[in-house]
């Protein structure tokens, strides 16, 4: 086995026993997420007998599969011939994805921690407000918890560390920013990621179907607008707290 | 409805059947029974499918009373067990008759006992699986008041009785290098497999805490790395060096580094090993982890072959005085099959 400071993107390895995982990059970048959903599209429509399920982290693909059906080597064998194919860091992502633009509020009370994270960032509450709410990211991967996504890349200046000591509690809807990424809350939840904005967009509703809003690849804008227009949308609209969605033509 | 009514209830039950693969993309790991040998003995034993759900039952047990006409088995953790008062056997199955009632103490050995009903436990199901998946929202915690609906029940065979697979006092973990072992030195790995742990008490349904009776172990630039998908078995450095070994209801996602994955088929191992119950690693190649778990599989599919009628000990018999001892002799002719006469 390679050295992991040695190694060439992307590379093919085992993940337990009966996964596969391709990774593309071992630092978060646009172009290795890019790859990673793309390949993960195309794995999907190649539909090979014996694939279980396929999943994306931030840079790379998994895929478990049964191996009485689909031996080791031979789907190394395929994935590397899908590799070879084509630059997968500059090709188009999957279509079927989605455009969300999400009713937020910075700061305030809801939102206690936007300055702290503005200090951070080296600009003041309003510029970035400015840029948080402009700023068009995309589902980089979905984790950690049912639904919840990892959002970005934002720009270098929010390549902010978490803190040190976890926030005991940020509420379900809670947008959260640290490393470059937003992070929003499907749950009630303890944190070292810090509290800039507040959604009523409830990603997981296990008894809905869909039970997932979000998928992988879907893009978002967290658009600021005034505490009372987030209660009112929050009371017409109490699962979505008004966020809308419009298919992104590839 | 008829079903299994719980009177009382310790505070770690839930009704687990084999979870809902699929569904890593969504953020949501498989879950299930933490034992899932347990659950194909129990559906051995009832002579059913090994997807139905049963009451996994952490630590302790309860009191349950039937509102009709069950069967029922008793796996995994072995628990002290009673209908009406006297004394059952576990790992075994047993009727229940309307308005009867079962008792389960603590669990004596291991962590998890299981409480199957024949038709299979039918609570709703949320995303395909009737297992409850706590940190998930899905399904809630078993309590008093609540009834375990039971299904259909298309079999009668009862009293029936299978020996435990051993696995409640700890043993040898084999594991396969996973996509992140080359973060650990050979030596590091080399050392691991060398290493006593004993189970510490940090555990539930998403893993185990293992504690090496030497120093941690560590991944070159363990602070770096970039958070990557969890399957069951991996096994994790947490920062102070501790390994966790991750069970089905793991998160999906990690940022620790992981050595090494254990093989499936060894993790009721991990999930029934007592605190302080000795585990060690044993490193195996792809080809023979494969044929381990092809083993197991066949081992699986044999269960009910194995099963064997339950003789009863009359010294285990507390009623002894109440049973009629010679009463089936004078009845060569009567139906075998008919429920109401077994005893």
């Amino acid at each position: 086995m390679t050295n992991c400071a040695e190694m060439v993107f992307p590379v093919v390895r085992t993940a337990g026993l009966d996964g596969m995982i391709v990774t593309f990059g071992d630092q978060l970048s646009e172009p290795a997420n890019r790859a990673a959903l793309a390949f993960r599209g195309a794995v999907q429509q190649q539909d090979l007998p014996g694939v279980c399920e396929t999943s994306t982290s931030l840079t790379s693909v998994y895929l478990r599969f049964d191996t009485d059906q689909l031996r080791h080597a031979r789907l190394a064998e395929v994935l590397q011939d899908m590799l070879a194919a084509q630059d997968w860091y500059g090709a188009p992502l999957p279509s079927g994805r989605r455009f969300w633009r999400v009713p937020t509020v910075y700061g305030t009370e809801l939102a206690p921690q936007l300055g702290e994270a503005a200090d951070l960032a080296g600009m003041s509450e309003a510029a970035a407000i400015d840029s948080l709410s402009s700023a068009r990211v995309r589902v980089l991967t979905i984790g950690f918890a049912p639904g919840q996504p990892y959002l970005g890349p934002l720009g270098h200046e929010w390549n902010i560390p978490r803190q040190t000591e976890l926030t005991p509690m940020v509420p379900k809807g809670a947008l959260v920013q640290a490393i470059s990424q937003l992070v929003l809350f499907t749950a009630a939840t303890p944190t070292g990621w810090r509290h800039v904005g507040q959604t009523g967009f409830y990603l997981f509703q296990p008894d809905a179907d869909p039970a997932f809003a979000l998928r992988p690849g879907d893009e978002l804008v967290f658009e600021s607008v005034p505490v009372a227009d987030f209660h009112r949308l929050c009371t017409s609209d109490p699962l979505r707290g008004g966020a809308t969605a419009q298919e992104i033509r590839s | 409805m008829n079903g299994l009514k719980i009177i009382r209830i310790g505070p770690a039950a839930s009704v687990q059947d084999l979870g809902r693969p699929g569904l890593l993309g969504q953020g949501v790991s498989r879950g299930g029974a933490a034992d899932v040998l347990a659950l194909a003995e129990g559906a051995a034993l009832l002579r059913q499918d090994a997807g139905l759900a049963a009451l996994e039952i952490s630590g302790l047990g309860g009191e349950f009373e039937a509102t009709g006409p069950l069967r029922i088995a008793l796996t995994g953790a072995p628990m002290d067990a009673a209908i009406d008062g006297a004394n059952v056997p576990w790992n075994a199955s047993h009727h229940l008759q309307a308005g009867q009632r079962l008792t389960l103490g603590s669990v004596r050995k291991g962590n998890y006992a299981y409480l199957h009903l024949g038709g299979g436990i039918q609570t709703g199901e949320y995303l395909g699986s009737r297992s409850a998946h706590l940190s998930a929202g899905l399904g809630s915690a078993a309590a008093a008041g609540d009834l375990l609906p039971v299904g259909k029940d298309t079999n009668r065979e009862c009293g029936l009785v299978l020996d435990p697979g051993s696995r409640f006092h700890g043993g040898t973990l084999r594991l396969v290098e996973s996509f992140q072992s080359a973060l650990f030195s050979a030596e590091e790995r080399a050392r691991f497999a060398e290493t006593e742990f004993k189970r510490g008490t940090r555990a539930n349904r998403m893993g185990v805490e293992v504690l090496p009776d030497g120093p941690g172990f560590a991944a070159q630039g363990q602070l770096n790395i970039l958070s990557e998908v969890i399957v069951p078995g991996d096994v994790q450095m947490t920062g102070d060096g501790k390994p966790f070994v991750l069970l089905r209801e793991c998160q999906t996602t990690g940022g620790y580094p992981r050595i090494g994955s254990v093989l499936p088929c060894d993790l009721p191992i991990v999930a029934q090993a007592s605190a302080g119950a000795v585990l060690r690693f044993q490193w195996v190649t792809l080809e023979d982890g494969l044929n381990a778990q092809a083993r197991f599989q066949t081992q699986l599919a044999s269960l009910r072959g194995a099963c064997r009628p339950l003789l009863r000990d009359p010294a285990g018999m507390a009623d002894l005085l109440s049973y009629n001892l010679i009463g089936g002799a004078v009845s060569a002719r009567a139906d075998p099959f008919d429920a109401g006469g077994d005893q």
